[in-house]
C-alpha cells in the first residue's frame, strides 16, 4: 500500500511539471506587459526597463522558466507584482476557504447524490427514478454560475434569507456557516446530479450480480442486501468516478468563488490572471493542480481499502 | 424414509415472465416432490426452465418473471402464501441454496467469514462470538482446511473448488432440511467436481437433509439422485426413481439425453445428438413441445399436449408413444 502511494507521488512529479510549463505558457500569451503593470500608468519608459530587468522578464522565455523552477525548489514562489506581497503569504490565506468551500459542498453533495442514485436504482423504472434522472440531467446541463445568480437572486437579494457575499469567520459559527451555505449549496449543487447518476448506474450494474442473488438466497433483510452488498461493491467505481469528476469541481470553485466573493485560491486565481500576475497566478495554479493530484491519490488509497483485490495488488 | 410425506412438494408451477409478447412460461404446469432426505435431481438442456423452478422454490425469481398460479408446499406450509418476511426466514434457514458459479456467486469485497456470519446472524440471535463459532464450524464441516484462517480471507483468495466449498458451507450454517443445489459443479474441474459431488452426500448423511440438484449432467444425477425429472421446455418430461428412468427410460427426449453420452464402455458408437434446440418460451410449438425435434412424432403429438401417465411405480412420462418398446419395438 505505502509502496503503491510513493509510486503515485513520483509519477505525480512529471504531471506538475507538465502544468508548470503548460501555466508558465499560457502565462506569456496574455497581452499584458507584467512590467508595465508593475510600474504604473505614468512610468517613463526608463523606469519600466528597469522594473522588467528586476523581474527578470528581459530573459529569454527558457531561461525565466528554468530560473522560475529553480526558485521554486528552493521554496520561493515569488512575490505578487500587483501587491508586492510574497506568492506564498497570499496562498497561505486563500488555501483555507477554498478548503473549507470544497468541504461544505462536498459533505452534502456526495452523501445526498450517493442515496438518490441507489434509491431511484433500487426502484428503477419508477417515477422517483425518472425525477433523479431529470435532475440529474439538469445539474450536468446548467452551469455553475447560473445556479450560483439564481440563489444570489432569490435567497440573497429577494428573499434576504442568506448573505451571499464573502465569507464571515470559520465554518463553525453560525455566521460563518451562513455565509458558506450558498457557495456550498452551488458548488455542492452541480455535484450532486453527476454522482447520483453514477451511483445509480453502478448499483443496477450490482443488483443484477450473483452474489446479490446469494445475498437474498441467505435470507439476509432487504436493508442488509442494498447497503452491504449492492452498494457497498457500487461505490468501488463510483469512487473513481467522483475522482474524475473532480477537476470539474476545482473549475466550478473558481467560478463559484468568484460570483460569492469567496476568499479562496480560486477567485485569486481569476485576479492574478486578469492583472498579468505571473507569479501569483502560477502560485494559484500550483496549489490547484495540488489539489487535483492530492485528491486523486485519496481516491487511489479509498480505491484499495473499498476493493480487496486491489490491496492484493 | 419410504411412508413419509414430502419434505417439498410443488404442484402444477407456473412461472412466466412477462414481455410485450404476453406471459411467456419459463415453467409450465410442473409437479415434483422430494421426500426427507431423499435428493431429487432435475435434469434438462439449457433454458429448459430448471433454474427458474429452483429459483421460484426460494421465491427469487427476478423481475419481470413472476409465479402465477400453483403451490409449493414445504413442510406443509404453501410457500406462495407466505409473507415477504417470513419467506426471508426460510431462505437460508430451513431452505439453502448454492449456485452455479462460486466465482462470482460470494460477494468479492467480503471476507468469507464475514459472509457465512450474515447468514448465520440472519436467523440465530447469537453473539459476535458464537456467530464465530459456527462460521468456523461451518468451515470445518465441508472439510476445508485450517478454517480459522480460511475464515478470514477473501473470496478472490480461495480457488474454484474452495469457493464452492465456502458457498457450500454458508448455505449449511443454519442446518437446512432442504438444499437447493444449481448445477454446483459445472463451472468446476472434473476432479473438484467429484470431491464436491461426494461432499454434497457426505453431508446429507450427516444432516439427513433433502438435496434438490439440478444439472445438465446425467451422470451426476446418476451418482446423486434417488429420483429424477426429466424437464423439457419448461415442463417435467419424465419423472421416476432413478433406476427407472435410467433403466429403462420411456420419453424419447430422455432416450435423446442418454443417446447423447459418451460412453467408455461398449462399441466405437457415434453420439447420437438431438437435433434442433429447445423451442424458446416465446415459440412453444402446438401439441407436444419436443415433437418438431422427435423421431417418434405424430399428428396427434403436434396437435395434443400429453400429460404424465404412470408407466411403472412411480414412474411416469409424458408421451403419447410411451412405452415406445411396445409401440416401435
Amino acid at each position: 500500500m505505502l509502496a503503491h502511494i510513493a509510486r503515485r507521488l513520483l509519477t505525480a512529479i512529471p504531471v506538475m511539471f507538465g502544468v508548470l510549463l503548460i501555466g508558465f505558457v499560457l502565462l506569456q500569451v496574455v497581452p499584458t506587459d507584467p512590467a508595465v503593470v508593475r510600474a504604473g500608468p505614468l512610468a517613463t519608459p526608463d523606469v519600466i526597463d528597469a522594473i522588467r530587468k528586476d523581474l527578470g522578464l528581459d530573459q529569454p522565455l527558457w531561461m525565466q522558466f528554468f530560473l522560475y523552477l529553480g526558485r521554486l525548489l528552493r521554496g520561493d514562489l515569488g512575490v505578487s507584482i500587483i501587491n508586492n506581497v510574497p506568492v506564498s503569504q497570499e496562498l497561505g490565506a486563500t488555501i483555507g476557504p477554498t478548503l473549507e468551500l470544497m468541504f461544505a459542498s462536498l459533505i452534502w453533495a456526495i452523501p445526498l447524490g450517493i442515496l438518490l442514485g441507489t434509491v431511484a436504482a433500487y426502484w428503477r423504472g419508477s417515477i422517483f427514478d425518472r425525477a433523479v434522472m431529470a435532475f440529474a440531467v439538469a445539474g450536468v446541463s446548467v452551469p455553475v454560475f447560473f445556479v450560483g445568480l439564481v440563489l444570489i437572486w432569490f435567497v440573497g437579494f429577494k428573499w434576504q434569507l442568506l448573505p451571499f457575499t464573502g465569507r464571515d469567520g470559520p465554518i463553525w459559527t453560525l455566521a460563518g456557516l451562513k455565509a458558506i451555505a450558498l457557495p456550498a449549496l452551488t458548488l455542492g449543487g452541480v455535484f450532486v446530479g453527476p454522482v447520483a447518476r453514477m451511483t445509480r448506474t453502478a448499483v443496477l450494474d450490482v443488483l443484477g450480480a450473483d452474489h446479490v442473488r446469494t445475498a437474498r438466497a441467505k435470507g439476509l433483510a432487504e436493508r442488509l442486501v442494498v447497503l452491504h452488498h449492492a452498494l457497498r461493491n457500487a461505490l468501488i467505481p463510483v469512487v473513481t468516478l467522483i475522482g474524475l469528476q473532480i477537476g470539474f469541481l476545482l473549475g466550478g470553485a473558481v467560478v463559484t468563488e468568484t460570483i460569492f466573493s469567496w476568499p479562496g485560491v480560486g477567485r485569486l486565481a481569476v485576479g492574478a490572471i486578469l492583472s498579468s500576475d505571473m507569479p501569483l497566478a502560477q502560485g494559484t495554479i500550483i496549489v490547484l493542480s495540488l489539489g487535483f493530484i492530492v485528491i486523486n491519490l485519496i481516491v487511489d488509497v479509498l480505491y484499495a481499502v473499498l476493493d480487496p483485490r486491489v490491496r492484493a495488488s | 424414509m419410504a411412508g413419509q410425506g414430502p419434505l417439498l412438494a410443488i404442484e402444477d408451477l407456473r412461472t412466466v415472465f412477462r414481455s410485450s409478447a404476453g406471459d411467456l412460461p419459463a415453467v409450465d404446469g410442473v409437479s415434483v416432490s422430494v421426500a426427507p432426505g431423499r435428493t431429487l435431481g432435475i435434469v434438462g438442456e439449457s433454458g429448459c426452465g430448471k433454474s427458474v423452478l429452483s429459483l421460484s422454490i426460494m421465491r427469487l425469481v427476478p423481475r419481470p418473471g413472476r409465479i402465477t398460479s400453483g403451490s409449493i408446499r414445504f413442510d406443509g406450509r404453501d410457500l406462495l402464501t407466505l409473507s415477504e418476511g417470513e419467506m426471508r426466514g426460510l431462505r437460508g434457514g430451513s431452505i439453502g441454496m448454492i449456485f452455479q458459479e462460486p466465482m462470482t456467486s460470494l460477494n468479492p469485497v467480503h471476507t468469507v467469514g464475514r459472509q457465512i456470519i450474515e447468514a448465520v446472524s440472519a436467523h440465530k440471535d447469537l453473539s459476535a462470538s458464537a456467530a464465530k463459532d459456527v462460521a468456523i464450524d461451518a468451515l470445518r464441516r465441508v472439510r476445508i482446511p485450517a478454517p480459522e484462517k480460511r475464515f478470514e480471507e477473501y473470496p478472490h483468495q480461495l480457488s474454484g473448488g474452495m469457493r464452492q466449498r465456502v458457498m457450500i458451507a454458508m448455505a449449511l450454517s443454519c442446518e437446512p432440511r432442504l438444499l437447493i443445489a444449481d448445477e454446483p459443479t459445472t463451472a468446476l474441474d472434473v476432479t473438484i467436481q467429484a470431491q464436491i459431488l461426494d461432499l454434497l452426500k457426505l453431508l446429507q448423511q450427516e444432516t439427513g437433509m433433502s438435496i434438490i440438484l439440478i444439472t445438465h449432467d446425467l451422470g451426476v444425477v446418476a451418482e446423486m439422485a434417488d429420483e429424477v425429472a426429466v424437464m423439457y421446455a419448461g415442463r417435467v418430461v419424465e419423472t421416476g426413481p432413478v433406476n427407472a428412468v435410467f433403466g429403462d427410460a420411456q420419453h424419447p427426449y430422455t432416450l435423446g439425453l442418454f443417446g447423447s453420452v459418451p460412453r467408455l464402455d461398449g462399441e466405437n458408437q457415434s453420439l447420437l445428438a438431438i437435433e434442433g434446440t429447445v423451442p424458446p418460451p416465446f415459440a412453444l410449438p402446438p401439441g407436444c413441445r419436443f415433437n418438431p425435434r422427435c423421431g417418434f412424432a405424430s399428428d396427434r403429438c403436434r396437435s395434443e399436449m400429453p400429460l404424465l401417465r404412470p408407466l411403472g411405480p412411480s414412474h411416469q412420462a409424458a408421451c403419447w408413444h410411451a412405452p415406445v418398446e411396445a409401440e416401435f419395438g
